[in-house]
């Protein structure tokens, strides 16, 4: 590269630089409090051979120069508080402020997970309530809200089937999932001791009915479900395929990850699915950190509650609570303590904001955000180069097909999620479901105006028309951001996953 | 009620008129009549910002937090001081509000961040190896068991007593999904009993599990227990409490395979158990394997330095149904608060904070050890954490000590009935020298009132 | 990466992969169709010598970025020989996928099973 690029941006002209390179010997931030015991030599408390001779080899550095690396290194993030971010099937809405002061009152931020029940009432009772709020969002009776995130939600509910079935003397093998699925899901299956069972989708989008007949029978322990699927479809089969699921004595096991379509409007329990779990980072809007925290509570009806996680909250006559440890028939525990309970915190607030009525709204504008985006790019030309790839009504998400465009323009989804990029946005999802060739899967949810879908409708027409032009600007996008496109292939092959130092 | 949407009843009836339908009921026209709600949900009507902030304030109120009281809790979560620089950053809506760096263009920060966490965490742990962070603790535990499962396939896992109980069910859970049994070798005066320990091993286990320091606060012989294992071909996986690794030899020098952990300590607040991270580290031979996000470096197509999520293919979106593990994220964020702590702390803070803890530790142990009714439960080395046995009921003298503002520790009964008036007492640099002497006091009090108690009713 | 090719005189196997055999032992890869539609490999997975292949079952991975995939085995017999210089050059199936980008070398246990396997002009013809 040349000394001077007049075409780089000063976030491009800046090379990456680690903590560790800036760190210098002799800088410091933290001062301890004093050593306010009688000092004892080392030797006495701890022998030697079971001390380490080499310091970890952390940073020496400022504070005015951790504040500045960090807040730097945030400028090379895009955000959902700067930007629209409709990548499918996470639901990236907006996540209210509110949340993040309520979560960090000393009463829950400093909060011992170990405090005895007796002193932390205000805890149990919040997680009693957001318990009883998501049994009665997903029509099920009983709620444990321990796991981590949806893929430890799901191995939570197969380990509950495999619990359900052994307590009846049955010794099932086999889980079924749709080809339409997310990766967690035959993932879980896998985890959880049994072998996946893959089933095909119909021309409409839905579960192969005939497939599933053939291939449900005595040694299928259980399906996993997306509804709507992963196309962004409801499969109006859904109670034809509850029924030869229970027929065979499987449990229907509901993955929520498009919850966001149908709040108050459908439940999961009512559509006869067994165990149901609930992103609560995405419909209940919890801030994705860069990809996590999360968490992943469960639902569950009559039959399956007997094997919930330990402990369960309980109300005792008198109104307190307490967590009962004494399940014998419990899967046990997936993680330490009660689970994520900042994210309760957030979640039940955006509940309570909410409503019911306010739930249905999210859902109801979800969906209208989804179909009004699919009609906008219909109008604006673009349906010629990605169709959508089931055509009708949909629900909180479509998927588009980007074959067309590859074929007659010469660019790839992924050449069109780069520029997208030069535009200001974050791409749709890319090359999900894998069903779908070249695949975009949009999801806008409901906190984004028309004017930001117009919008964005109208910036993928513009790349559309560039690359009619000259595809080479799309093939080499982006342009604009701190780094351009990566070569990924290089840091597979020769991994460095570290800082050497 | 609040809401975060803005269409007006203008932009709806436009949209309407766009998509093809006259209502947005129609929208949902898939949805069988059978399987529709038709009524509102039974919950309650929104409320405005100020009436929910009330509300949550109000729940909040009725917890004792570590603000109210002088807490000596430990048993894996600590009650460290979270410095002001830490919030600062972790609330900036860049790193706050993005997903998963699928697009690493727009995704540095993060991926550097991951970068810089991975580094601080191979050094703390001694392995070359470690992932962007997984949920917590305990499944960490329960993550490497499944790493042993796919690794060697054997059929029985070996555990110490002295791992955490919660890391212990966890792995019995999981274990039993794939059919791996799991055997638990007792402790004995405090540390992992080795004979039991060497008795129970053989070429059937496929890993075995320790923690360093154990529960009870005890240092573990880490190497000479790893040596024994490691001569039967077992994976050696050790959860570590990460804030004494500034003193205590790391697990990547005592022969152990995958260090796992508990994040908290390390720049995260208790919030009654979570969201923290766990922390996952192992020897080269483990990285195709690992669960979870792992950053890379690499370089752009001008040749500029940059970061992506590598070895994507251990993944279950690619992978599937044969992927090395079904957890498809890291906890950034709290990995984040993880890696601005050690920053902060630097090189010598570290090892100074490490100090401090040990020798309040000390002095808080023989401060104890003097007090009537109280003796030591172990006189293994100890660094952070101490357990005693009280000669009174435990439960009812933390009731008593609750009254004076101090929560003496973690009662040992429910995971230990051997030892059901055990107390685990946990120090941070936020316990000084005065609130160790209240809680020597106050202890000495209350355990001294449960026995003439117990006379009382005797008589 | 290399152009198209599909030498004559490698046996092939449905799954893309050829094999070359001399004598008892025959050497395995996988074809320029196969290679071209993974995209650059970052990682090959081989077996341990000693461990036997089957006749259309999987006996290595090869990984490209965004994809892993099973490499099947033309014909039965005993791994001999692996090919050492992929784990630091995994490319080369790529850059030379009949050559240079070899992947192991077994000693067959039944040279009657090559008559299920196609000659280059009728597997090019699957592909179209």
């Amino acid at each position: 590269m040349s000394a001077v690029d007049v075409r780089q941006t000063a976030q491009q002209r800046e090379s990456a630089t680690t903590i560790y390179e800036k760190s210098k010997a002799g800088r410091r931030a933290f001062v301890p409090p004093p050593v306010d015991v009688p000092e004892r030599p080392l030797d006495e408390l701890l022998p030697a051979r079971f001390r380490r001779t080499v310091e970890a080899k952390l940073p020496e550095i400022s504070e005015p120069e951790i504040n500045r690396h960090y807040n730097r290194l945030s400028k090379r993030n895009f955000d959902l508080d700067t930007g629209f971010y409709p990548l499918g099937s996470c639901t990236m809405k907006h996540n209210p402020k509110l949340h993040e002061r309520v979560a960090a009152l000393p009463g829950h931020a400093r909060l011992h997970p170990a405090q005895d029940p007796k002193r932390a009432q205000g805890a149990l009772e919040l997680m009693w309530n957001l318990e009883r709020a998501l049994s009665e969002i997903a029509g099920l009776p009983h709620v444990s809200l321990q796991p981590s995130a949806g893929s430890h939600g799901e191995l939570a509910g197969v380990l509950l089937t495999r619990a359900y079935h052994e307590a009846r003397g049955e010794q099932r093998t086999k889980v079924l999932a749709p080809d339409t699925s997310h990766g967690t899901n035959p993932a879980t299956v896998t985890m959880a001791g049994y072998e996946l069972v893959k089933l095909a989708s119909n021309a409409d989008g839905g579960i192969d009915l005939d497939d599933l007949r053939a291939k449900a029978d005595d040694d299928v322990a259980c399906l996993m479900l997306t509804n709507p699927n992963t196309l962004g479809l409801f499969d109006p089969n859904i109670e034809e395929i509850a029924r030869i699921v229970h027929g065979v004595g499987a449990t229907l096991y509901y993955d929520g990850a498009n919850l966001n379509a149908v709040m108050g409007i459908s439940r999961p329990g009512d559509m006869g699915f067994d165990i149901v779990h609930f992103n609560l980072h995405k419909s209940f809007t919890q801030p994705h950190g860069g990809g996590g925290p999360g968490s992943g509570p469960i639902a569950v009806s009559n039959r399956i509650e007997p094997f919930l996680p330990r402990p369960v909250i309980v109300r005792g006559e008198d109104g307190t609570f307490d967590f009962d440890h004494d399940r014998p028939k419990s899967i046990g525990r997936l993680r330490g303590w009660q689970g994520n309970f900042g994210c309760f915190v957030r979640s039940y607030a955006y509940i309570r904001s909410l409503g019911a009525e306010g739930l249905r709204e999210a859902s109801e504008i979800a969906v209208l955000n989804a179909n009004y985006l699919l009609a906008r790019l219909r109008e604006a030309g673009v349906a010629e180069y990605l169709p959508v790839a089931y055509d009708r009504l949909c629900m909180h998400e479509f998927v588009l097909s980007g074959a067309p465009m590859k074929r007659e323009l010469g660019i790839k989804t992924l050449d069109l999620a780069k520029r997208l990029l030069d535009f200001g946005y974050h791409p749709p999802t890319v090359y999900f479901p894998l069903l779908v060739d070249e695949a975009l899967l949009v999801e806008p949810t409901e906190t984004e105006t028309k004017e930001t879908l117009d919008a964005f409708a109208d910036a993928i027409a513009d790349i559309l028309r560039e690359a009619k032009e000259d595809p080479e600007v799309a093939r080499h996008a982006p342009y604009t951001t701190p780094v351009r496109r990566l070569d990924e292939a290089r840091a597979a092959k020769q991994p460095v996953i570290r800082q050497p130092l | 009620m609040s809401t975060y949407t803005s269409v007006t009843d203008d932009d709806r009836a436009a949209m309407l008129a766009a998509v093809g339908v006259r209502s947005v009921e129609e929208l949902f026209r898939d949805i069988p009549e059978a399987v529709r709600l038709g009524r509102p949900l039974d919950l309650p009507a929104g409320l405005s910002e100020t009436e929910v902030y009330d509300h949550l304030r109000a729940l909040a109120a009725r917890n004792v937090s570590a603000e109210d009281e002088v807490s000596f809790v430990g048993a894996g979560m600590y009650d460290h001081y979270v410095p002001a620089l830490v919030d600062s950053i972790v609330t900036r809506s860049e790193f706050l509000t993005p997903y998963t760096p699928y697009q690493p263009e727009v995704s540095q920060g993060g991926l550097q961040v991951m970068f810089e966490y991975q580094t601080a965490i191979s050094e703390l742990t001694g392995l070359p190896v470690s992932n962007a962070s997984v949920y917590e603790g305990p499944s960490a535990v329960g993550a490497a068991g499944y790493l042993a499962k796919l690794t060697n396939g054997r059929p029985r896992f070996v555990v110490s007593r002295g791992l955490h109980p919660h890391s212990r069910e966890t792995l019995e859970t999981l274990s039993r999904g794939y059919g791996t049994t799991v055997d638990e070798v007792p402790l004995a005066a405090g540390v992992t009993d080795a004979e039991a320990w060497a008795a129970a091993l053989d070429s059937d286990v496929g890993a075995v599990f320790l923690q360093q320091p154990n529960f009870l606060g005890a240092v573990e012989d880490l190497e000479a227990l790893a040596a024994v294992a490691r001569q039967h071909g077992a994976i050696v996986i050790c959860a570590c409490d990460p804030m004494p690794l500034a003193l205590l030899k790391p697990p990547g020098e005592c022969g152990v395979d995958i260090a796992v952990g508990e994040g908290q300590p390390l720049g995260n607040r208790l919030d009654f158990g979570g969201p923290s991270f766990g922390f996952f580290a192992a020897a080269e031979a483990y990285l195709r394997k690992m669960p979870g996000r792992i950053a890379g470096e690499t370089v752009d197509e001008d040749g500029r330095r940059g970061f992506v999520l590598t070895l994507q293919t251990r993944e279950q979106h690619i992978r599937r149904e044969k992927a090395t593990s079904n957890i498809c994220t890291s906890q950034a964020l709290n990995a984040l608060a993880g890696v601005v702590y050690l920053s902060w702390l630097g090189r010598r803070g570290f090892v100074e904070l490490g100090e401090l803890l040990l020798q309040r530790t000390a002095y808080a142990r023989e401060r104890l050890a003097r007090v009537e009714g109280v003796a030591l439960l172990h006189e293994q080395p100890v660094v952070r954490e101490f357990a005693v046995s009280l000669d009174a009921p435990v439960e009812r003298v933390i009731e008593r000590c609750a009254e004076l503002g101090i929560n003496p520790g973690y009662p040992l009964g429910r995971d230990y009935p051997e030892h059901p008036n055990g107390l685990l007492v946990a120090l941070t640099e936020r316990r000084s020298r005065a609130d160790i002497d209240r809680l020597a006091e106050a202890l000495g009090v209350a355990v001294a009132a449960e026995r003439e108690g117990v006379v009382e009713v005797g008589a | 990466m290399a152009d198209a090719s599909y030498p004559d005189g490698l046996l092939y196997h449905p799954e893309h992969d050829w094999a070359r055999v001399e004598g008892d032992v025959a050497t395995f890869g996988i074809t320029w169709y196969a290679q071209d539609s993974l995209g650059e490999v970052v990682f090959f997975e081989p077996p341990e010598v000693g461990t036997q292949t089957k006749q259309g079952e999987p006996y290595a991975e090869v990984e490209s970025v965004k994809a892993v995939s099973d490499v099947i085995a033309p014909l039965s017999g005993e791994v001999v020989e692996v090919n050492g210089g992929l784990g630091d050059a995994p490319e080369t199936i790529n850059d030379d996928p009949y050559g240079e980008g070899w992947m192991v070398k077994v000693r067959l246990a039944d040279p009657s099973e090559t008559e299920a396997l196609q000659d280059a002009a009728s597997y090019q013809q699957t592909l179209s």
